[in-house]
């Protein structure tokens, strides 16, 4: 039933949705061959983390008229990668999957450009994350979520009251699954996860997973001293689960199984097809609707329960206006003569932040760089500078700094964000305490 | 290797569910993205066999949309390079195709559908769909109804019966009988002094224990009735407290919270209740092997049971020393194993009673059948041509009026009335560029007459939800054809492995219709 009259469009599907006018549209939907043509050729999407929900997200981006997008993720591809994460194939076992999986993308969707990225996320400039329009997650990991959220909320700049500017505002498509569970949402902070208390480990365990997390938090450092665990060791995994079975024979737990120590151990998630292919495929069209208003959003969050028959729950999910992150930021007052030492030690001190080994950031200028070794010696004589005149002798503005910060007896790297605003700094010297005067 | 590949999945469905997979064998109708995003998860998982039956050739938009076509594949048999693809995906899977039409081997050829375990049936309009469910009912095939249409997706299982025994709930309470001990675990309880006066042995003894004292101390004050009122219930919880020496005891906390379980009904729930009533539990020889457990169960109940099913008989974890812990679950074990023996026994009887093997349901499937006992599901799923010759008029008007489900409900009678439309006109509505205006209000007109055939003459359709469905015109969006297949392939998976909840009710009238334009 092909209408003979127009050439076919290779996006003919696409097209009904971009160029036809709608009334159940976006705000600001201007439907057209150009707004088609300019989300091809202008929108740039990065997509974090190439697994399972990664590899559904590359493919669902680029048939959905996105031809400039960037995936990252240090991760290698393994075996119990391929029930889901179908762009890897068992001799790509190994190798990088953000490689992989842009190739495997460009192989097939002609004409989508995707530039991999196979390093940590930590490891890329703030800038990075900035050229892009929308930032999609396809992530496992609480923290690096917590991360890219603080990348994001970053980038905000506020107006004076304190409302963010919507042209700074970067958002967020975050993805989630666990067995038939899943989440799609547009810009929302993580959730924390549990741990057992360390009294049931040590001393009245009733369960197979409290000896094996016996085994590798406490019985391995007693043994092992300062070695560290590693997981992908399978000599050191042998080494729990013998642990784990000889003290569930001492109390008689029943339970304990090579399958399950790798699943406490690793934290393993149950992960299937099916899931991934539904919350990427809800995150992506989300992208496609904010950048092109062809429909209306999500109001934040889409929950998915396939296990119990299926429920899409669209909730509202307000903004916390106290948020160490994306909010204002935490106001620090600071004398003009502290140098840049002084205030990486109080960041420590800091009740609200316990940022520990922080890295300084004044917008595009590193002050202060922990790690690499290279950055951290060229950046060192800054230490000794007063951090007003490293920050250009203005009276207040916003800095970032970069650490490890202690929450809920957790480490975790953290990303905030300060005013600083320097006290007499107004031009007016102290009479009384300028010196030889 | 295949055991580690399918690990994630495994702890999940268990090998059980990855071995009712593995022989399963699946046809799928029509491979656009819809079907084949939907078969694709399938493959990954292992599935046994897949037959891909579609007769069109790849055009120039399907490179838009579908991720199973390249460039190359321009001008070839569409369900071959989809066979190919999906191929390379798993090569434990057979992958066959056969280039015809779905409507045609629906109208030649019905027989060729009863070698399938499940048909996933995309993209077809209401006419093949009546005709598909019959064929397949008759066969004993399952059934799933894919639609993806603009921004709108269906979802429709078709099935005569599915019993699921193994239905892992998300939440579902434990099997405790706090409210109703047997002997043994009063005879335990006996033995542990509450008021001993070691302040470490105090706060580890376990809530379960606690409970199971204190319940007895107050039937035995209140004429052997448990706490029923609200001022019982919350004397009852501070009669809990006041045996706290210090603040730091967990065990007390968790038997303050676990309270409820005391107040809760005994015997079994209205839902399993209702399942034992079935007229399919009274045992006959074609009963399946479901159906004589049911009766096992039946007995059960009316017996040894006491109004009770077979105890489940794990223990959730809880503060307490090992030694106690150990002991408890001991005792649950044992009840369990005991309920299940005296199962067994029936069972055996009512196989012998309908001249079957008593051997023939094995002690394994039989245990599972004890430990899930009060979590079991039937979904029985009236026909496609039932739902439309019956509909569900108070259903469809109520979700119609509602804000929260009009949206949904809309589309699902526009749904429909495309299809009639495509009958008359030849074309879906909006198909095409030209004539918009022309097919909204002939749109209009089919929506309102079918509405009327709905007998929900009252009923309105709000105009844009009109306007939106031909402004769709019938595409098939990658995103929404993923999303969708996504679901409908964990549908396959749960119907294939028998396991995790199916259905809403006892009876399901209507399909899935999720519509991603919120």
């Amino acid at each position: 039933m092909a209408d003979l009259d127009v050439p076919q469009s290779k996006t003919r599907d696409l097209d009904k949705l971009l160029l036809r006018a709608g009334n159940l549209v976006g705000p600001d939907f201007y439907p057209g061959a150009e707004l088609r043509d300019d989300i091809r050729d202008y929108v740039r999407v990065l997509v974090v983390g190439a697994g399972g929900l990664g590899c559904e997200l590359l493919k669902d981006l680029a048939l959905s008229g996105f031809r400039n997008l960037d995936v990252i993720d240090m991760d290698r591809i393994e075996v119990t990668n391929l029930n889901r994460q179908f762009l890897f194939r068992l001799e790509d076992v190994g190798k990088p999957k953000a490689e992989v999986a842009a190739k495997r993308v460009m192989e097939r969707v002609s004409g989508v450009e995707i530039v991999p990225h196979f390093s940590r996320i930590e490891d890329k400039e703030l800038d990075f994350y900035n050229d892009f329009n929308i930032i999609a997650l396809g992530l496992d990991s609480i923290e690096a979520r917590r991360y890219i959220n603080g990348v994001a909320c970053g980038f905000l700049e506020y107006d004076e009251d304190d409302t963010p500017r919507r042209e700074t505002i970067k958002p967020m498509v975050d993805g989630g699954t666990e067995g038939f569970k899943g989440h799609a949402r547009v810009i929302v902070p993580g959730v924390t996860p549990l741990k057992f208390p360390l009294c049931t480990l040590a001393e009245t365990p009733r369960n197979a997973a409290h000896c094996i997390e016996y085994a590798h938090l406490i019985k391995w450092h007693e043994v092992h001293g300062g070695k560290s665990f590693d997981p992908d060791e399978p000599e050191h995994m042998k080494w729990v689960y013998d642990e784990a079975i000889k003290r569930a024979e001492l109390f008689g737990i029943p339970g304990v199984t090579y399958s399950l120590t790798q699943g406490v151990v690793k934290n393993i998630i149950p992960a299937i097809a099916s899931t991934n292919a539904i919350i990427s495929a809800a995150c992506a069209l989300e992208t496609l609707k904010i950048v092109s208003g062809c429909s209306k959003t999500l109001a934040n969050y889409l929950t998915y329960n396939g296990g119990e028959g299926l429920h899409t729950k669209v909730t509202e999910f307000v903004r916390d206006q106290d948020c160490l992150v994306c909010g204002p930021g935490i106001l620090i007052e600071l004398d003009t003569s502290i140098t840049l030492q002084k205030f990486i030690d109080m960041l420590e001190e800091h009740p609200k932040l316990l940022l520990s080994k922080a890295s300084v950031k004044h917008g595009k200028d590193s002050l202060y760089m922990q790690a690499p070794p290279v950055l951290e010696e060229m950046h060192r004589p800054n230490l000794s500078k007063p951090l007003y005149d490293l920050m250009g002798r203005v009276q207040k503005d916003t800095v970032h700094v970069f650490g490890t910060a202690l929450k809920n007896e957790e480490k975790q790297s953290s990303l905030t964000k300060l005013r600083v605003v320097f006290k007499g700094a107004d031009g007016v010297t102290d009479m009384d305490t300028a010196i030889g005067a | 290797m295949s055991k580690t590949k399918y690990d994630r999945q495994l702890r999940i469905w268990g090998e059980v569910g990855q071995a009712a997979l593995e022989e399963a064998s699946i046809c799928l109708l029509n491979c656009g993205p819809t079907g084949s995003e939907a078969l694709k998860n399938l493959v990954l998982g292992g599935v046994g066999s897949i037959t891909i039956v579609d007769g069109s050739k790849v055009e120039l938009g399907d490179l838009g949309n579908n991720f199973m076509v390249d460039e190359r594949s321009v001008g070839q048999s569409k369900a071959k390079s989809t066979c190919a693809f999906l191929q390379e995906l798993n090569d434990s899977v057979k992958a066959k195709f056969v280039e015809e039409s779905p409507d045609t081997l629906i109208m030649t050829s019905p027989s060729f559908f009863s070698q399938f375990t499940l048909v996933i049936a995309t993209q077809l309009v209401e006419d093949s769909m009546v005709k598909l469910d019959r064929i397949c009912r008759e066969a004993d095939v399952k059934v799933v109804f894919v639609r993806s249409y603009g921004l709108v997706g269906l979802v429709r299982v078709s099935v005569q019966e599915h019993t699921i025994i193994d239905s892992k709930p998300d939440h579902f309470l434990d099997d405790l009988r706090l409210n109703n001990p047997w002997p043994e675990l009063n005879s335990f309880v006996e033995t542990i002094d509450l008021n001993v006066s070691d302040h470490v042995a105090h706060k580890h003894i376990p809530y379960v224990v606690i409970l199971v004292k204190m319940a007895d101390e107050w039937t035995k004050s209140h004429s052997g009735n448990l706490p029923s009122t609200r001022e019982e219930k919350k004397e009852f919880k501070d009669f809990v407290k006041s045996k706290m020496i210090s603040m730091d005891e967990d065990n007390y906390k968790e038997a303050i919270e676990a309270a409820f379980k005391v107040f809760a009904p005994r015997g079994i729930s209205s839902e399993i209740q209702q399942i034992c009533n079935d007229s399919c539990a009274e045992p006959s020889s074609s009963s399946s092997d479901f159906w004589v457990m049911v009766a096992a169960l039946k007995e059960f109940v009316s017996n040894e049971g006491d109004g009770e099913a077979p105890l489940e008989g794990s223990i959730p974890d809880m503060t307490s020393s090992t030694e106690h812990y150990i002991n408890l679950q001991k005792i649950f074990l044992a009840k369990a194993e005991a309920d299940f023996l005296v199962m067994e026994k029936r069972v055996k009887n009512i196989l012998k009673r309908i001249d079957r093997d008593p051997s023939s349901i094995s002690k394994p499937t039989i245990k599972s059948f004890c430990k899930n006992a009060r979590k079991l599901k039937v979904c029985r799923y009236r026909t496609v041509e039932d739902e439309f010759s019956n509909p569900s008029v108070t259903e469809i008007q109520k979700c119609l009026a509602d804000e929260d489900y009009s949206g949904a409900m809309g589309f699902y009678v526009l749904l429909r009335a495309v299809d009639r439309f495509t009958a008359n006109y030849n074309k879906f509505p909006g198909q095409f560029d030209g004539g918009m205006d022309e097919d909204i209000s002939r749109l209009k007109t089919t929506a309102l007459s079918l509405l009327a055939d709905l007998g929900c003459n009252g009923s309105v359709l709000p105009d844009d939800l009109i306007n939106e469905m031909c402004r769709f015109g019938a595409s098939e969006l990658h995103v929404v054809a993923a999303f969708v297949g996504g679901i409908a392939s964990q549908e396959v998976i749960k119907l294939v492995t028998k396991q995790f909840v199916r259905c809403w009710g006892l009876t399901s009238s209507m399909a899935l219709i999720t519509s991603l334009s919120y």
